[in-house]
């Protein structure tokens, strides 16, 4: 039954990608639908991107083996849309083309910011693709009983195919057929599990505690430091303001209205989405057992699936189970998309040939990436086999926050911002965050089982966002860049999608 | 006033409304979180059988980004867009 459902995704997504491919002729095509995705359907594949493996799998298995510490997961993932809406949703449409490296090098010099933005950019999507590709593998062994490698490959293949040849056209469509379905689907599944609670959320609540003890209610162990969960928090916070894959999906929409309606239907989208987390989480917990959703995987991660068949028997299972493989699949295209958009549009075009290359070359190299990203993509997949996936997107969003974030924001609004202070922030970002997640206790204590760790934080976002965002204000004060900020009235005009005067 | 006033003051206008919702947003969420970390025994407490605090400021907190949104697209949508359109046809 899961086969079938499994099967049918497939076949379907394939079509959709067909499709796709005889209208992706251009590198416009290729990497942002040549800009005519609508609202509605970029706040979709906005949603679909967000809500990856970790959140429908994750958290429903976080919360229902720790209760109420689990949605601290929920409520910090939505809480990044506001700030991409407020701060970089319409500036961005309104200035860059590609990636969000033309906003950051747009009047600054290309090669330095679009070298440091892409190491900033490939550290965000090699980490987020090994949570995503760990998840697969560990999903597809549970449901067909395929070895692990095996599985990591059949997902790098399919998310090749998509992205190979459909681009971002196909990209898009299976992020919205994948959103639907997921929304739907977790809408279904709550409302079976609520049926049995006279439809009451507060009933099931009361049969938690009641089941559990009233402490699953409440805070417990897993925030224990004040200084992690605020670290944490701010990670998540400003690291969905820098995620390439998508910040990508705001040149998909023709202007920036567009874009700010997408964000409003994505915000919708998530936060109904997450809202649905509080009951699947609690569903699970009270109808299929912490015992039972221990014994299938320890880190809880099949607790959604048990639960759906728990209520709606082996059929529904297939459904639920093909949903969370259609998430992954989708995110992993849509993570390709953003990385092969910053091998081929950042470094290749703009660096090697300085901006003057043809369609065919670009669409020809934008494909040998796409071609380089799936196979590492796979490989990282295999050597991280075992990782706790929830945690590994935690680390993207650091990531992000630190290298990206701090220079997008400053470029489009500080007047000084220079071309030094950008590669240097974004170098000291990627570098400060990956140097302390090294040094963190996940890696020295749980990993190298050492004694100690000399850095005490297991998110680093509370020292590396704070430190991109010094170096680049002290990097521009100490080396002021004049005809970067005589550029800085383009910007003023441009951000508001107003023609700057001529000179 | 001159064009390029207006756009300035337009601009400065958009960034004051963008910076002080993110600081709006900024404040519900590190204050939960802030609870969570040095209260717990308050959020665990129930408001009604079977709600707890916490359960009910998280539920907010979500809530409280949408409205967020919803005062930013209202302000976008009725004064951004037209000042601009204005703006625009002046050019």
């Amino acid at each position: 039954m899961t086969a079938l459902f499994f099967f049918v995704f497939i076949a379907f997504s394939l079509g959709v990608t067909y499709v796709a491919a005889r209208r992706t002729h251009s590198a416009a095509h290729f990497y942002t639908a040549g800009g005519r995705v609508t609202g509605l359907q970029n706040g979709l594949a906005l949603a679909g991107d967000y809500m990856s493996a970790a959140s429908f799998l994750g958290i429903a298995g976080l919360v229902a083996l720790s209760g109420f510490d689990g949605l601290i997961y929920s409520i910090g993932f939505l809480v990044g849309w506001p700030v991409v809406m407020f701060l970089i949703a319409e500036p961005l449409r309104n200035l860059g083309k590609y990636t969000f490296a033309d906003v950051v090098a747009f009047r600054l010099r290309q090669a330095p910011v679009r070298v440091a933005a892409a190491i900033g950019s490939l550290a965000v999507v090699s980490f987020y693709l090994i949570a995503q590709m760990v998840g697969a593998g560990n999903l597809i062994r549970l449901l067909f009983g395929l070895e692990y490698e095996l599985a990591v490959m059949i997902v790098g293949a399919v998310m090749l195919a998509y992205v190979l040849f459909g681009g971002m056209m196909a990209t898009t469509w299976v992020q919205i057929i994948k959103a639907v379905l997921l929304l739907s689907g977790a809408f279904l599944l709550a409302v079976m599990a609520l049926s049995r609670f006279g439809f009451n959320p507060l009933a099931l609540f009361r049969a938690a505690a009641d089941q559990y003890g009233v402490a699953v209610l409440g805070p417990g162990r897993l925030v224990s430091n004040p200084f992690d969960a605020m670290s944490l928090g701010l990670a998540l916070m400003l690291g969905t303001a820098g995620l390439p894959h998508i910040l990508m999906r705001f040149y998909t929409v023709p202007d920036a209205k567009t874009a700010r309606s997408s964000v409003s239907y994505a915000t919708a989208f998530i936060g109904f989405f997450y809202l649905l987390t509080f009951i699947l989480g609690f569903g699970a917990m009270v109808l299929v057992g912490q015992p039972a959703i221990r014994a299938i995987d320890a880190g809880g991660n099949m607790a959604a699936p048990l639960l759906a068949k728990a209520v709606g028997g082996d059929a529904f299972l297939g459904f639920i189970s093909a949903v969370a493989f259609a998430t992954i699949l989708a995110v992993v295209a849509g993570l390709t998309l953003a990385g092969a958009a910053t091998l081929s549009h950042d470094l290749w075009v703009n660096v090697v040939r300085h901006g003057d290359a043809s369609e065919l070359e670009q669409l020809r190299v934008a494909r040998a990436s796409t071609i380089v990203l799936g196979v590492l993509a796979i490989v990282l997949g295999i050597v991280f086999k075992g990782q706790n996936v929830a945690y590994m997107v935690g680390l993207a969003f650091a990531i992000a926050a630190s290298a990206n974030f701090p220079a997008l924001l400053l470029s489009m609004f500080w007047r000084r911002f220079t071309t030094r202070a950008a590669q240097m922030s974004m170098l000291a970002g990627t570098a400060s965050s990956l140097i302390l997640i090294y040094l963190s206790p996940t890696i020295q204590i749980d990993i190298l089982k050492n004694a100690a760790a000399s850095f005490p934080l297991r998110n680093p976002g509370l020292v590396s966002i704070p430190l991109s965002f010094a170096v680049a204000i002290a990097v521009a004060r100490l080396w002021p860049e004049p005809e970067a900020e005589a550029r800085f009235a383009e910007v003023e005009h441009r951000v508001h999608a107003i023609p700057a005067p001529r000179s | 006033m001159t064009y390029a006033d207006r756009l300035k003051q337009l601009d400065a206008a958009r960034w004051r409304i963008a910076i002080s919702l993110t600081a709006a947003m900024m404040l519900f969420y590190f204050g939960f979180i802030l609870l969570v970390a040095y209260d717990k025994p308050l959020l665990g407490s129930l408001v009604v059988p079977g709600l707890s605090l916490g359960i009910l400021l998280g539920a907010f907190v979500i809530v409280a980004a949408w409205v967020l949104i919803w005062i930013y697209v209202r302000w976008a949508n009725k004064h951004y867009d037209t000042a601009i359109e204005t703006l625009r046809g002046e050019q």
